[in-house]
């Protein structure tokens, strides 16, 4: 398959409903580092990938681009055969404006380490204020969905409680379902539960499970958690220095990974 | 010289109600002014757009680098020249409050800036329109971060009311001038417009320190 790298100077390629997610040459600097260099990589609708690999080898930077948060250098990126950071105008690609922006933002969610609820805002109030001001959907049918997921983060009765007064675990599951109230058809988890008490780990990570396994969801998750990442993901991808080194289904990454460099890093967060 | 009850009891009333009124009107609507204004003043010196930040940014300068006294001056007789005229209260009011917005636009960018960025990101990830991710995530809690600031300006304000009476509008310290130069005894009047301002700024003073700490945990 053959794509312009260049914004700009080419015809770009026409969408390919294969993918949900597009990687093509993707750089990321921030002044002088490189943070990803030519990154090619490609999800399929309802795929589950893991990104591991060493702090500062670009994983979190991915999410982060995804979610428009930062703009890609060069190469461009495509989320379920639209461009991402780039737009047409005529038969070139610019930079993305943000009508466009939020046009294409809408299939992207994201749930952050730090979790990032809305400390002004009740639970109930930060789980429908997107929906209600974003989508324009009625108060009343934002609530209605928004305690069906708090039913199914199992805190339903948490509604109209104070985010400062739920322990980390829980403001991680309101988190989650704020994000799943803007029904995106990718979501990103970037270090969910490394904030969290190694107590509250387990309920997290059991609740991203269900979803996992429920809906048609991509997911593209960073994590440090081996076991995690194994039982939640259909692929792993290793990255080191903003590159890919190694891709496999998690079983074979995780026993019988082929690269030195994978193998070095799972001895080290293992400790085995 | 005598503290002389008979004339205290007889002027007090007259300070308490006509005097203390027009010190409260001023402050109020002083502050209100300041708190509305500054608001504006700080977004509008954030804006991206170079044309509007900056004339905004030289002139809360200008005010803040210039004493209120002379301001009051200029828009009490100067302003009139240009066929601006309002009443001395209202003149006073405008003159506070555009000069204490300065201050205060400060305060909001601190607090706006204290914002963390993760609350920026949540918000876009959750594409909220820019102008709701202001209404609804940012300003809600810049304000409140800026609240324990605006309150210590409340009190400033009060406490600087007293010049408006050299634009002859007629606050408690403009009416104890007044009621000293009939008998030229000043002690008993400016006493009593002292204490009036000591008696309402540290109740203030401590409300406000106990707000201070219930934002604080």
């Amino acid at each position: 398959m053959t794509t312009e790298t260049q914004p700009g100077n080419a015809s770009p390629a026409e969408a390919d409903p294969q993918w949900m997610i597009r990687f093509d040459k993707v750089v990321k600097r921030f002044g002088d580092v490189t943070v990803l260099r030519e990154l090619d990589f490609h999800v399929r609708p309802g795929e589950r990938v893991t990104l591991i690999g060493p702090s500062g080898s670009g994983k979190t930077t991915i999410l982060r681009l995804l979610m428009t948060l930062e703009r890609v250098t060069s190469g461009t990126i495509e989320v379920d055969g639209q461009y991402l950071s780039h737009m047409r105008r005529g038969d070139r690609l610019v930079p993305a404006d943000e009508r466009h922006l939020r046009q294409v933002r809408k299939k992207v969610g994201m749930v952050f380490q730090q979790f990032n609820l809305f400390p002004n805002m009740n639970v109930l109030r930060n789980i429908t204020e997107a929906p209600v001001r974003a989508l324009g959907v009625p108060r009343d049918q934002a609530e209605a969905k928004a305690r069906e997921l708090l039913e199914m983060v199992e805190l339903a009765d948490k509604a109209d409680e104070h985010p400062s007064r739920l322990s980390g675990g829980q403001q991680q599951r309101v988190a989650i379902a704020r994000a799943l109230a803007m029904e995106p058809e990718v979501l990103l988890l970037d270090e969910v539960t490394s904030a969290l008490d190694p107590e509250l780990v387990s309920g997290v990570q059991c609740l991203l499970r269900d979803i996992a396994q429920q809906g048609n969801l991509t997911l593209l998750c960073v994590t440090h958690e081996m076991r995690f990442a194994r039982d939640i993901s259909d692929r792993v991808l290793m990255f080191d220095q903003g590159q890919i080194v190694e891709e496999g289904d998690p079983e074979q990454i995780f026993t019988e990974p082929t690269h030195q460099r994978t193998r070095d890093f799972l001895q080290a967060v293992l400790g085995a | 010289m005598i503290w002389d009850w008979d004339w205290t009891l007889q002027i007090l009333p007259d300070l308490l109600t006509q005097g203390l009124l027009v010190t409260v009107q001023a402050t109020l609507g002083g502050a209100v002014l300041a708190f509305v204004l500054g608001l504006f003043l700080a977004l509008l010196r954030r804006s991206r757009r170079a044309y509007i930040s900056r004339p905004v940014g030289a002139v809360t300068e200008f005010i803040r680098s210039t004493p209120l006294l002379v301001q009051l001056f200029v828009v009490y007789y100067v302003l009139p020249d240009f066929g601006v005229s309002m009443t001395a209260l209202t003149t006073g009011i405008i003159g506070l409050g555009v000069h204490y917005a300065c201050y205060t636009a400060e305060v909001y960018r601190a607090g706006i800036d204290g914002v963390p960025k993760g609350q920026w990101e949540a918000a876009v990830a959750l594409n909220l329109p820019r102008h709701w991710i202001w209404l609804s995530v940012v300003l809600p809690q810049a304000v409140r971060r800026s609240l324990p600031a605006l309150g210590n300006y409340l009190v400033a304000i009060f406490k600087e009311s007293p010049q408006l009476s050299v634009i002859t509008v007629v606050d408690v310290m403009g009416l104890a001038r007044e009621l000293g130069s009939e008998r030229f005894r000043y002690l008993e009047p400016i006493t009593i417009a002292g204490l009036f301002f000591l008696l309402i700024a540290i109740p203030a003073s401590i409300l406000i320190r106990r707000m201070e700490r219930r934002l604080d945990h």
